[in-house]
């Protein structure tokens, strides 16, 4: 829609800087909090000019909070996240796109209605297969009798078990598993002409041949569409590294650590909060994903407009 | 280089039969032009043949072997796309080369080939362009250099040419004929445009509805065709029909509006007393005054052609189209007559549409004059 209206181009430029506001004002007194001593960053009215205690600050809260092995161990689940998802999610679509099967759209929707079911929803039975990767299959084994069978027959008792609890596997594989990544595939690889997978048939090219000479060069901008995504989730993930690790001078995550440090009756016992640290370490924390965004931003929008078409 | 059998073949999706009863028998190095409105069939054929698609029943051979279970690479046919289907994300030598890259043709070897194909069809300043930075033509070269350089048994084309303009049309028409006579491979072209089928075909072969109604030489086809619907389709401008009574005492064919056509005698005891439909192609007829030719009509419109006007004419109410140099413009609705030279009819038997030919020499001669 073109039209000649200013007063409404005035409005509309009204909304987006009073949006605009909105976002970056909290991001405005992280900044100046970050670089206050405790002092002034508890006084009242709020100081809205940065001090110079920014390092500091910093650096006490990367001691406290012990950040280098954690941005080690965050950077490790989200890295395995991203591969996981980009590779599990492409064969999955490139299976259900090019390949006739029975049961071929029942499968899709499978994997599509997953959608509907975020780690959140279904965290107790997944932190239960975490606990113990094998024990579907030990219930599947139960219920049929198998188990009874082999214990009669040669006394040994079946019990599987692996341990996923207080690991990077644990940590990844759960986040690897989700449908948006195939659904995203799944749309672009519908775009593929057919003609051109025929070509590719008559130049001799075999089905993994296809994948690779042709589908993954072509989806490459929806391949960084996705990784930035899922950098991004992966490396905002809360709840889920918070309840498998227990261990969480070895594996703990970034963004947990953080909420330690966020002052409540807990950490300052009654004490003056400290909101200085908190600040400069939640600048620190979210500059990783911010740096994927900006490096991977032009990548990131074509592959999404892509999928429009 | 091979010959190509199709021996019975039949083709279903589902309950929908696209094809049946298909038999066409393909020369080494021979250049077939399989033509027919879309949706006859022609493409399934042709998909059929190079594997992209199984067949229902029946069997293709190509030089003496049963193909049926085998893959498209492995048949040894070249396919020419409609929409070319070029890989965009490759420069037009690494389309080209792609086959021998994935056959494993050593890197040299490969880059010699291409360089030699891509000049053959004059690409040798574009190799390092992509597909999205070439002009439809250049498109169509690449395309074909990609079959080309395989040196196939069997090159398969499917409407190659429904993409481009007219002009550059014709000028790849050539180019493919030119291809043809260079490297000698057994082709089929795919096509509905008559003109590209009667330029480049050894053979044409016209298909109606899954199945194959004629199979000849273009002037085989064009002179005596097989069935009302190939008198139809071939020719352009496209054949009238009149529909009539065959009197053989008279030996002339008594049109529905009055009119007597003198026939050849053979044709006329062929067709004895059948009902016909007679088609007449507008070249060989020619305009008359009023009254004078053997058909009287009435003028509907007149087409200019440049060097020559066809004339739309209604006899009673059925179309009949006269080509003709003359430089006559008669008036909208005004009376014409219209002369058929002897010889000039088709007839074609009303109920099965199949063409009637003459009782050839067994006829005894005739008694009396």
């Amino acid at each position: 829609m073109i039209e000649r209206t200013p007063v409404l181009n005035l409005m509309t430029h009204l909304i987006l800087g009073l949006g605009l506001a909105i976002i970056l004002v909290p991001v405005w007194l992280a900044i100046v909090a970050a670089t206050l001593t405790l002092q002034e960053v508890n006084t009242a009215p709020v100081e809205l000019w940065p001090g110079d205690q920014f390092w500091p600050n910093l650096k006490e809260a990367w001691a406290q909070s012990d950040f280098g092995p954690k941005f080690v161990n965050s950077f490790i689940v989200a890295v395995g996240v991203v591969v996981g998802k980009v590779t599990l999610a492409c064969i999955t679509a490139f299976a259900l796109v090019f390949f006739d099967f029975r049961g071929r759209m029942l499968i899709f929707w499978a994997i599509f209605i997953t959608l509907m079911l975020p780690l959140e929803v279904r965290i107790v039975p997944t932190y239960a297969v975490a606990a113990n990767a094998l024990s579907p299959f030990q219930t599947i084994l139960d219920a049929t009798g198998i188990s009874w069978l082999l214990n009669t027959l040669s006394g040994i008792e079946v019990s599987l078990e692996w341990n996923l609890l207080n690991s990077y596997t644990g940590l990844i594989l759960p986040l690897v598993a989700t449908a948006t990544g195939t659904f995203l595939y799944r749309q672009f690889f519908l775009t593929i002409p057919d003609e051109l997978v025929e070509a590719a048939r008559m130049d001799g090219a075999g089905p993994l041949r296809f994948l690779w000479d042709v589908l993954i060069p072509l989806s490459k901008t929806n391949i960084a569409a996705l990784a930035t995504i899922m950098f991004v989730y992966a490396w905002n993930q809360y709840l889920w590294p918070l309840l498998v690790i227990t261990d969480r001078a070895n594996y703990g995550m970034v963004v947990v650590q953080l909420s330690d440090l966020v002052p409540d009756q807990l950490t300052t016992g009654g004490g003056t909060p400290t909101w200085h640290l908190a600040m400069a370490a939640t600048l620190v924390v979210m500059l990783p994903p911010i740096a994927v965004v900006i490096f991977m931003q032009r990548w990131f929008v074509r592959g999404l407009i892509n999928t429009d078409k | 280089m091979a010959e190509i059998a199709i021996r019975n073949v039949a083709k279903t999706y589902g309950k929908t039969r696209i094809m049946e009863g298909v038999n066409l028998t393909i020369r080494n190095g021979e250049f077939v032009v399989i033509l027919g409105p879309s949706g006859c069939g022609k493409s399934t054929l042709l998909r059929l043949i190079a594997g992209l698609e199984e067949i229902t029943a029946g069997e293709i051979a190509i030089a003496g072997q049963v193909v049926n279970d085998l893959e498209p690479r492995e048949r040894g046919c070249a396919m020419v796309f409609q929409n070319y289907a070029l890989y965009p994300h490759m420069t037009v030598a690494e389309n080209i080369g792609y086959a021998l890259k994935v056959a494993g043709v050593p890197k040299a070897e490969r880059q010699a080939r291409i360089a030699a194909t891509a000049a053959s069809v004059g690409l040798g300043d574009f190799l390092d362009r992509r597909p999205g930075q070439l002009s439809g033509g250049q498109r169509q070269r690449v395309a074909m250099a990609r079959a080309i350089i395989r040196e196939p048994k069997v090159f398969l084309f499917d409407e190659p040419l429904s993409n481009l303009d007219a002009k550059l049309r014709v000028q790849m028409r050539h180019e493919i004929r030119r291809i043809h006579t260079r490297i000698k491979a057994t082709s089929i072209f795919v096509t509905h445009d008559q003109h590209e089928g009667m330029t480049l075909a050894d053979r044409l072969v016209v298909m109606n509805k899954g199945t194959i109604e004629q199979v000849g030489t273009p002037d085989e086809i064009y002179d005596r065709p097989a069935s009302l619907y190939v008198a139809g389709f071939i020719g352009s401008p496209a054949m009238s029909f009149l529909p009539g009574r065959v009197d053989a005492g008279r030996q002339a064919l008594m049109l529905e509006s009055g009119a007597a056509l003198p026939l050849p005698r053979a044709l006329a005891q062929a067709a004895a007393g059948r009902l016909v439909q007679a088609g007449l192609r507008p070249e060989t007829l020619s305009l008359t005054a009023p009254g004078k030719g053997q058909i009287d009509a009435r003028v509907d419109f007149v087409e200019e052609l440049g060097a020559e006007r066809l004339y739309h004419l209604m006899v009673e109410d059925l179309p009949l189209s006269v080509l003709s140099s003359e430089k006559v413009r008669p008036a909208e609705g005004a009376p014409i007559g219209v002369s058929v030279p002897l010889g000039a009819l088709h007839l074609f038997d009303a109920d099965t549409g199949r063409r009637i030919e003459p009782q050839a020499a067994e006829t005894p001669v005739a008694v009396t004059a």
